[in-house]
């Protein structure tokens, strides 16, 4: 796929340049100085008092925030496998059967997200809560006879980060599924391959840059969430996101909540590192 | 889109002849079912929302009564239509430069191997680890020290910033696997390298580019940490607003907004669908046919 | 003049802070821009942007044309902005935000371009040690004379050289008088088993501490590592009746009757109770706290002296009263009194009776060792 252009090394670095001129401006720099603040320290007020220390660091392995880390990449990762088998039935429903609808159907995956964030949290509230629609329901066919509590829980907070996150599962999955060449399945049904098997054997190995995108997409953001959890979830469902925007803000120790921030981006980095690596980098260069 | 080779044509055709095994067919219906199910999980919360943007009571809390009072309210109440305005241009500029400078960013690191290319590819996710108010507090101290006023141009500038790593990764995905020998095919019959792309590899990756500004797009208007600390006075975009009002209640006034941009989404995609008569982009791909 | 009276009818539904009814809005529309372009024509033949102001005394300087106003959301009358515009000719932007660290946050890194902020006091302590705030030239606001006493000589601004209040409240308890029929005012409430699930607690470090504190008969304030620990124990203890930790949900958890017992504000109780008239609000008999949101002037705001002037405006008895009777929390300014509403004024839940307010105290900001309690309360949320 990648072959070498020597020659068009010119023209690569033109198409990059806008990009990573952004980036380095307006995110890598702005990052050095977050970082020249991680080993400082917290001053009485507040403020940072630059110096050169690890403790924040140090205090960022503490075995007592390891209950929060561990948790937050838990809820993320099951939410990540939930938005899994919900976009991907969902991106290849429209990038085969879409036709020509297909557009109207993508659109129709993005329009619940033109509203306010806040509002749709609040109306998964209105929802969840014990007298919330889904509670009026149970108890009105009599499948039940007191409320469920499902608000305020671990559940209710996947189930927050799997809604929040759908679309960034699903337009990837899409964007890789629908250049898929469906002779390929066709081909593999006529050679007496049941459906399973051809999703199995052909389907998935071709969408897998699809896959791979929207598992990082998914993942990454929601390890950092910290509005879900906080408007859904209970007093156990702490995730790493709340811990640091608490230290830029209640707590205003930014020297140890950048110490936090660059601990958790560089376990993100590696991680995504051996993950591309694993799951076929060649795809993705 | 690759231009299938006519031999999928004719199987094609050969295919929707035969019968599908029962297994086949009943899985079809499975897929549609549980399509509906997805798109059902999708629009809940909205069901609820737009119910209660009718809602007579001051908060979102229980349903008092049926009432247009926050429609009325809405229209005339200047502050909340001037946000939703500010926070569209926003949202639909910075879109349009993230999606631009993604995908050819995109393009670059699939296309091309050249020195620095594992560095720009590591690059590109450092946008995604980084925690929003790391990023937002990192950018307000930049334009601080830079002496930057903030404005409706920082705003813009900060949410580029982490939504064209999205884009990339989207396009990217399309892009991979893209077979240089159609590129190459091109050439050989006398194309020139801008040709090419524009008439085959750019409509290759455009369902890419459109998923990926899409995205761009939620990410920009649905954006609260970053935009609270890098935008001036005044600026207030929508979801500021909002999160203003949560402290004393947030009226479905605020609904009565969603339900107002749901239409006006709804109705520009109608309106785009038929003045085009279709999709927008060529098919030249088959559908499997059940 | 176009331009005033569009943003003369900008300021009139943002200080609303919620809907108008048409009837209602045509009518102050329409007699606030008569006043409008009455004083804009005025402005106008006074030769330009400057006018000087009658109300202060010493001090003196030219007006700005606008000035920028940072404002906790609805907190604000509906005349307040627009009969000072009227007044001054000055156009006011109104900006809001929801929580004193996200303003701090916002401060500390630099933004500035805002002339008047409203933080709470101990987030007074903390912007003067970060050296965020500019010194009041009070020769411009006399009328910071209609304060009483006890707000003059508060403990994190004695003199109000950096502050003037806006407004005052309590913390307590909203509780549900029919779900919760044997209500004690006491923390121990929020202990209660009998009531599991249906418990909130504020997401605030020091207030949650606070509780705790009070009802183990410390000081909030204390710097005693054993005190804290103790407390910290207490608040652990507590976690399996707790629905969650919220500083805002909660009022609409009270109305909804999805919580029963919740630590809260007392202005915030009292908009549950506009919903749901179950919900009352009460001061706990071991003590509390009392906080007072301040109008403060930070550094590099551009107009300063037309923030003094709005200061003193606001200081102005009717406006004052104004205020009051349109949040439903009290007023710092004495002299206010005469026009509040006497069902404010008598209502216990808004102004506690002497014994309850000899309980109160303020929340003081503690330096250094304010990482006791971070530590603390971050151990609180993981375990």
């Amino acid at each position: 796929m990648a072959r070498l252009r020597g020659h068009n090394f010119v023209v690569a670095n033109l198409l990059m340049g806008p990009t990573m001129l952004w980036l380095v401006l307006f995110l890598i720099l702005p990052l050095g100085v977050i970082l020249v603040y991680s080993f400082g320290s917290r001053g009485t007020y507040g403020d940072v008092i630059l110096g050169f220390s690890f403790d924040n660091y140090l205090r960022a392995f503490n075995p007592t925030w390891l209950p929060i880390i561990l948790r937050s990449f838990g809820f993320a990762a099951v939410a990540t496998i939930l938005t899994l088998l919900l976009g991907y039935p969902l991106a290849y429903f429209i990038a085969v059967y879409g036709g020509r609808r297909k557009n109207i159907y993508l659109i129709m995956v993005m329009l619940p997200f033109w509203t306010s964030y806040l509002i749709r949290t609040y109306s998964w509230i209105v929802i969840l809560r014990s007298q919330g629609v889904i509670n009026t329901v149970l108890m009105w066919t009599h499948l039940t006879s007191n409320p469920i509590e499902i608000l305020n829980t671990p559940y209710s907070v996947i189930l927050g980060l799997t809604y929040g996150f759908l679309p960034f599962m699903t337009l990837p999955l899409y964007a890789s599924l629908e250049k898929l060449d469906k002779s390929l399945i066709e081909a593999a049904w006529d050679l007496g391959a049941t459906r399973f098997w051809a999703l199995m054997k052909v389907t998935i190995p071709l969408s897998l840059p699809g896959i791979i995108a929207g598992t990082l997409l998914t993942f990454i953001p929601a390890v950092g969430d910290f509005i879900t959890p906080d408007l859904l979830g209970g007093p156990n469902t702490m995730m790493i996101g709340n811990l640091i925007q608490q230290q830029f803000l209640s707590a205003r120790d930014w020297a140890y909540g950048s110490a936090l921030s660059f601990s958790l981006m560089a376990i993100l980095l590696l991680g995504i590192f051996f993950y591309v690596r694993k799951a076929g980098a060649e795809n993705l260069a | 889109m690759s231009p299938s080779t006519s031999s999928s044509t004719t199987t094609t055709g050969a295919v929707a002849r035969r019968r599908k095994p029962r297994d086949q067919r009943i899985k079809g219906k499975g897929l549609r079912a549980y399509v509906a199910g997805v798109y059902a999980f999708l629009f809940a919360p909205i069901v609820v929302l737009v119910l209660f943007s009718f809602n007579d009571s001051k908060r979102n809390a229980t349903w008092k009564g049926f009432t247009l009072k926050w429609y009325d309210a809405l229209f005339h109440d200047q502050p909340v239509l001037d946000s939703l305005w500010l926070t569209l241009r926003v949202a639909i500029i910075a879109t349009i430069i993230a999606t631009v400078f993604g995908s050819f960013a995109a393009y670059a690191l699939t296309r091309y191997k050249f020195r620095g290319s594992g560095l720009y590819n590591g690059a590109i996710y450092v946008p995604l680890v980084i925690p929003e108010i790391v990023f937002a507090v990192a950018l307000l101290s930049g334009f601080n020290a830079a002496s930057v006023g903030l404005s409706m141009k920082t705003v813009i500038i900060s949410h580029v910033a982490f939504m064209v790593s999205f884009v990339i990764v989207v396009v990217k995905a399309r892009m991979s696997g893209f077979d240089n020998a159609l590129e190459e095919a091109a050439m050989d019959l006398g194309a020139n390298e801008i040709q090419t792309f524009v008439y085959v590899t750019l409509p290759f990756m455009l369902p890419g580019i459109m998923a990926g500004a899409l995205l761009a797009f939620v990410l920009s208007f649905d954006d609260f940490v970053i935009t609270f600390f890098n935008s001036g006075v005044g600026n207030t975009t929508l979801p500021l607003k909002v999160y203003s009002m949560v402290k004393f209640g947030v009226t479905p006034e605020i609904n009565a907004i969603s339900v107002f941009m749901l239409l006006v989404s709804i109705l520009m995609v109608l309106a785009s669908y038929k003045l085009q008569g279709g999709p927008p982009t060529v098919v030249v791909k088959d559908k499997i046919k059940e | 003049m176009k331009r005033l009276d569009k943003e003369l009818r900008v300021m009139v539904v943002d200080g609303l802070g919620g809907p108008m009814t048409r009837r209602g809005f045509i009518k102050r529309a329409g007699a606030a821009g008569l006043l409008v372009g009455a004083s804009g024509f005025l402005a106008a033949c006074g030769g330009g942007e400057t006018t000087t102001t009658t109300a202060a005394g010493g001090g003196g300087g030219e007006l700005a044309k606008e000035l920028y106003f940072y404002n906790w959301s609805d907190y604000i009358a509906e005349e307040t902005i627009p009969t000072f515009q009227d007044e001054f000719g000055v156009k006011v932007v109104y900006d809001n935000y929801s929580s004193n660290d996200t303003l701090l946050a916002k401060l500390q890194s630099g933004a500035t371009g805002y002339d008047i902020i409203v933080p709470t006091d101990y987030m007074i302590t903390t912007m003067l040690g970060l050296d965020l705030l500019q010194e009041i030239d009070l020769a411009n606001v006399p009328n910071v004379a209609n304060l009483y006493q006890r707000f003059r000589e508060a403990p994190f601004d004695p003199g109000n050289k950096y502050s003037i209040p806006w407004q005052w409240g309590t913390t307590g308890i909203g509780y549900n008088s029919v779900k919760v029929p044997d209500f004690k005012p006491s923390w121990d409430m929020l202990w209660d088993e009998k009531y599991k699930g249906k418990i909130t607690m504020m997401n605030e470090i020091r207030d949650v501490f606070a509780v705790a504190l009070f009802r183990l008969g410390y000081s909030p304030n204390t710097i005693d590592p054993k005190e804290i620990e103790e407390a910290k124990q207490m608040l652990i203890a507590q976690k399996p009746v707790l629905k969650h930790y919220t500083s805002d949900t909660y009022i609409d958890e009270l109305a909804s009757e999805d919580s029963w017992l919740s630590h809260g504000w007392s202005g915030d109780v009292l908009q549950a109770q506009m919903e749901n008239e179950a919900v009352l609000y009460a001061v706990p008999e071991e003590g509390s706290l009392t906080w007072v949101d301040c109008m403060c002037i930070p550094k590099g705001a551009p107009s300063k002296y037309t923030a003094e002037v709005f200061m003193n405006y606001i200081q102005q008895p009717e406006v004052a009263a104004g205020i009051t009777n349109y949040v439903y929390y009290a007023s710092p300014n004495e002299k206010a009194e005469e026009f509040i509403l006497p069902e404010i004024l008598d209502d216990p839940q808004i102004y506690p009776p002497q014994e309850v307010m000899d309980k109160l105290t303020f929340l003081e900001e503690l330096g250094t060792d304010t990482e006791l309690y971070n530590a603390a309360y971050q151990e609180l949320r993981a375990s």
